[in-house]
């Protein structure tokens, strides 16, 4: 039983042993070799890519179903994987640029990951304690890495006090749960119901303090006011692999837990859910039309688009809608990691060394100095806006259909007009690059436009043919027990 | 035909294969751009014409249909399903017709980032074929945004001074619509299990349904018309636009609107639409004496023509809500003279420009002494505009005017009599503009030496002014094509009727 019980976590267990291995590497060769701790992080996280995907299609439960491998955790265990490369790719250039230490950015983001990928096949709610604080931890840390800049070291602190306070959340959430059912486990918690020896009121305390905490990581208003400041404060690649994976990994906790644990208080939730999207939808839209920084507006971009996920998991309660409901999020998450991992590319590669020139009237005439960069940003705008044939589009156009098969047209209304909103402080980007004079100039190498030209054709390029991966999606279903 | 390609295919994505040739030869043959972008619309228009060949007038019903499935979600599948018929075909021609022409007026225009502005026009001809030919929602749907963004980009980089706020307010008013458009398209996709237009028209929608789906889609509609009082984006986008991107803003863009009323409002919620068919009627109305009388008091030539554009407009809107198979099939006529006769002034306006970099009437004046060429082909528009016997103007707004008079639906006359004083209106203010330009004695001393028309030039013009004598002086093919396709559509409104009373 051990044998696969190991085999399940296997990519985690890899990328741990990985991260340590590059630590002791970095220290004896950096100096001699300095490329050799991104490329063997980037060798390590491509080796866990291809364990992950050797999981594709089975399902399996681990260590007494503490543990689940299922369609929905590899689909996500891909994606934060993925974003982990990218975000290596981001990292190299700019890092020595700035005059960061290299080697702990590697291996901080691929500790990071590792509670990601514990996270997304959680089955007990200790594991998923655990994998909160195994992925948070190190990017507290990478938040603060450019200690040179106050800036960073403040967005540190802040997202350490606050990220900690929402930690505490999970765990007095955790607690009351099982008060309520006696067990920690995802599946005990449903037979308690079923039951009928489960406290409810203490299960709906704990579930409202659960939501408290995982909507801070997936950056739901009201827990959102962390965001502006840490993705403004902590260096661009950072940002950029916080923007994707930190979220995705939030809303990892967010869809197994309520769907498996709480569907039968999806009546009582549902009111919470419903002003909790629209609120995040509108504040995050209408306070990013307010931005002159890139890297905030961005920042506020985010909060908007967790949004339009929670939007579609309002009607969670029917089983029909939840599995639209987990399929689009899951689409949406991955038309998402492309595009902001893009757009954070643009900013990667336009910031100054001192940290500053990330202000939106710096990319004034970035269409002149560099047609290709300013073109594929393009593209990851109109792909956050929901511009068709981009994969944005597509992923909207699910978490729509999904709410509105559901019934909340109203909320599916203010989504759409949100979107509207959004189009203006994205559009305003593009109007900056190509329709204003300047002299915006990228400030580092070619391998970032490459990078940034290529994220975009994946966004351009899938979206002529999404079915595969609504295909993959919709097998990412949380299964059942 | 085991193996050919179909032709609808082939007209909607050829410019694409001219964007690829200008991005291949990149920015080294500035001016090879130009003439690829040109061939290509050339060839566009000749399969355009060999589509017209293939296409069986008599037949009412939808022609040389493609479908393939693209993906499902979610249980639904979204198909690439591509279809013509009698409306949308003369749409398609207009479409491939003004292109060539629209290009060709650029060739002193536009001088920075040539191969830019050609792959961005050639976009924006792939975008209209495929909201004119879409029988899938969800195409429709893409197509329908996708024109936005080549749009957004030809307003925003090649347009004149206030170019930013114009491009920005064209997208988010259209975009106001579009997404509410969506609301109703993914509503309707999930009650009745897909997004197939041909099998959706036979499904029985609720009335109180009907009465949400048709403001979700005519919203959008009627912004693109536009319909007053929601046209305040287009003087903007039409003034400051280049010239060829008001020729097409004009002339094809516009007709999108009127379009999705008649393939999906019509079509689909054929008892709302008889519900509210007397208020859009006289929205209508408003908007042709409000276009007109704001036209009067321009001092702008282009802005003068945007605003007539409002005005024409409004007597297609009436035609269609009229719902007599003479209003709808004149409003359809109509749509093709406005493309062509708006555009041709707006071509005449533009080579103004490029001769003098002014629009304003107070710069002009006796023009006709100076350039009697370009005088006789802006008279011939101007007169065309108007609705001169003879030009194509009327006997578009003739027939709409007669079918709205006699209109069971409208149930009075008093639609056609007062949109009556709209063409009279239009005689004000038209021959105002061409009396400013060209009438009188020659005021500014810069105006002495401007040249007059080029061989170019006469080549952009003429094939315009020739249809609009051929659809004036025998618009019966035009009728022809048109009509079956009138009729099978009117029988939904006509059921739809009965089953009311």
């Amino acid at each position: 039983m051990i044998i696969t019980d190991l085999n399940s976590i296997l990519p985690v267990i890899v990328l741990i042993a990985w991260a340590l291995i590059t630590l002791l590497l970095d220290v004896w060769f950096s100096k001699r070799v300095p490329a050799l701790t991104p490329i063997f992080s980037a060798v390590g996280l491509t080796t866990v890519l291809v364990l992950i995907l050797r999981q594709f299609g089975h399902n399996a439960s681990a260590f007494n179903d503490m543990i689940r491998v299922d369609g929905f955790s590899t689909f996500l265990s891909c994606l934060f994987v993925v974003s982990g490369i990218v975000s290596i790719l981001l990292g190299h250039e700019y890092l020595k640029r700035v005059g960061i230490r290299e080697g702990e950015y590697y291996v901080l983001l691929m500790i990071s990951i590792s509670g990601m990928l514990l996270m997304a096949s959680a089955a007990d709610l200790i594991i998923v304690f655990l994998a909160l604080e195994l992925l948070s931890i190190p990017l507290y840390v990478l938040t603060g890495i450019d200690h040179k800049r106050i800036e960073s070291k403040e967005a540190a602190l802040k997202y350490f006090l606050l990220g900690t306070m929402a930690s505490a959340f999970v765990l007095f959430g955790i607690s009351f749960v099982y008060g309520a059912t006696a067990t920690t486990k995802l599946i005990g918690v449903v037979d308690a119901v079923t039951n009928g020896t489960a406290n409810l009121f203490l299960l709906v305390t704990g579930a409202a303090l659960l939501l408290g905490g995982f909507g801070f990581k997936v950056a739901a208003v009201p827990f959102h006011s962390w965001t502006p400041d840490v993705y403004h404060g902590a260096p661009s690649p950072v940002t950029a692999f916080m923007s994707v994976g930190a979220k995705a990994a939030g809303f990892a906790a967010l869809l197994r837990v309520f769907s498996l644990d709480f569907t039968m208080l999806s009546e009582d939730l549902l009111p919470i859910f419903w002003v909790l999207a629209a609120a995040t939808m509108i504040l995050g839209n209408v306070a990013a039309l307010a931005q002159t920084n890139l890297k905030r507006m961005l920042a506020y971009s985010s909060i908007a688009h967790a949004g339009y996920i929670l939007m579609a998991f309002v009607g969670f309660g029917d089983p029909q809608v939840l599995q639209n409901s987990v399929a689009s999020a899951l689409f949406y998450l991955a038309a998402y990691a492309f595009t902001s991992l893009g757009a954070w590319a643009v900013v990667v590669a336009v910031e100054k060394n001192d940290g500053s020139g990330n202000e939106i009237n710096d990319l004034t005439g970035l269409g002149k100095s560099s047609p290709a960069l300013a073109a594929a940003m393009t593209v990851f705008m109109l792909s956050f806006t929901g511009i068709p044939l981009t994969l944005g589009f597509w992923g909207k156009f699910y978490l729509f259909r999904t709410a509105i098969q559901g019934g909340f047209i109203w909320l599916a209304v203010i989504g759409l007009l949100t979107s509207l909103v959004s189009a203006y402080y994205y559009l305003r980007v593009v109007v900056k690059m190509f329709f204003v004079p300047g002299e915006a100039v990228v400030q580092q190498g070619r391998t970032i436009v490459i990078l940034a030209v290529i994220l975009a054709l994946i966004v351009v390029g899938m979206a002529f043919v999404p079915g595969r991966l609504f295909n993959h999606a919709a097998a990412g279903v949380i299964a059942g027990f | 035909m085991t193996a050919s390609i179909n032709p609808l295919l082939l007209v909607t994505f050829s410019p694409l294969l001219g964007v690829l040739i200008i991005l291949l030869l990149g920015k080294r043959y500035k001016e090879s751009a130009r003439w690829v972008a040109l061939a290509t619309s050339l060839v566009t228009f000749g399969i355009a014409l060999w589509l017209l060949f293939l296409f069986n007038a008599a037949d009412g019903g939808i022609q040389l249909e493609i479908k393939r499935p693209w993906f499902s979600l979610g249980g639904n599948v979204i198909s690439f399903h591509l279809g013509v018929d009698g409306i949308s075909i003369l749409m398609v021609l207009l479409t491939a017709f003004l292109s060539p022409l629209a290009i060709l007026s650029t060739w002193k225009a536009v001088e920075e980032r040539v191969e830019g502005f050609m792959s961005f026009f050639l976009m924006l001809e792939t975008g209209l074929m495929g909201v004119f030919l879409s029988l899938d929602m969800v195409l429709f749907y893409i197509f329908w945004e996708f024109t936005l963004v080549p749009m957004y980009f030809l307003i925003g980089m090649w347009g004149s001074q206030r170019r930013v706020y114009a491009a920005l307010k064209f997208v988010l008013y259209t975009m106001v619509g579009s997404l509410l458009m969506l609301a109703g398209i993914l509503w309707l996709g999930l009650r009745y299990g897909g997004f197939n237009l041909t099998e959706l028209t036979s499904a029985t929608i609720p009335i109180s349904a009907q009465l949400w789906l048709f403001g979700a889609f005519g919203l959008a509609f009627a912004i693109k018309v536009p319909m007053w009082p929601l046209h305040s984006w287009l003087p903007d986008a039409h003034t400051e636009a280049p010239t060829a991107g008001s020729v097409i803003l004009a002339g094809v863009l516009l007709k999108m609107g009127a379009y999705g009323f008649l393939r999906f409002n019509l079509a689909l919620f054929p008892e709302a639409t008889l519900k509210l068919a007397p208020w859009l009627a006289g929205l209508a109305v408003v908007g042709i004496l409000y276009g007109a009388m704001t036209a009067f008091r321009q001092k702008d030539a282009k802005r003068l023509v945007a605003y007539s554009s409002i005005s024409h407009l409004g007597f297609v809107m009436l035609g269609i809500f009229a719902l007599t198979a003479q209003s709808v099939q004149g409003a359809i006529l109509q749509m093709v003279n406005h493309g062509l006769s708006t555009g041709a002034l707006f071509l005449i306006v533009g080579m103004l420009y490029e001769r003098r970099h002014s629009r304003l009437l107070a710069d002009f004046g006796g023009l006709w002494k100076v350039m009697p060429l370009m005088g006789t082909l802006m008279l011939i528009s101007v007169l065309s505009s108007v609705g001169l016997p003879g030009l194509n103007g009327f006997v578009g707004e003739f027939t709409i005017l007669l079918g709205t008079f006699n209109s069971p639906f409208l149930a009075s006359p008093w639609f056609a009599v007062i949109a009556t004083l709209g063409v009279i209106l239009a005689a004000v203010y038209l021959l105002h503009l061409f009396q400013q330009l060209f009438l009188g004695p020659v005021t500014n001393p810069e105006n002495e030496t401007l040249k007059d028309l080029s061989l170019r030039e006469i080549l952009i013009l003429a094939p315009i002014l020739l249809l609009s004598f051929w659809i004036g002086l025998y618009p019966k093919p035009f009728f022809m094509l048109i009509s079956p396709a009138v009729d099978q559509l009117l029988v939904l409104i006509q059921t739809a009727a009965q089953t009311v009373h």
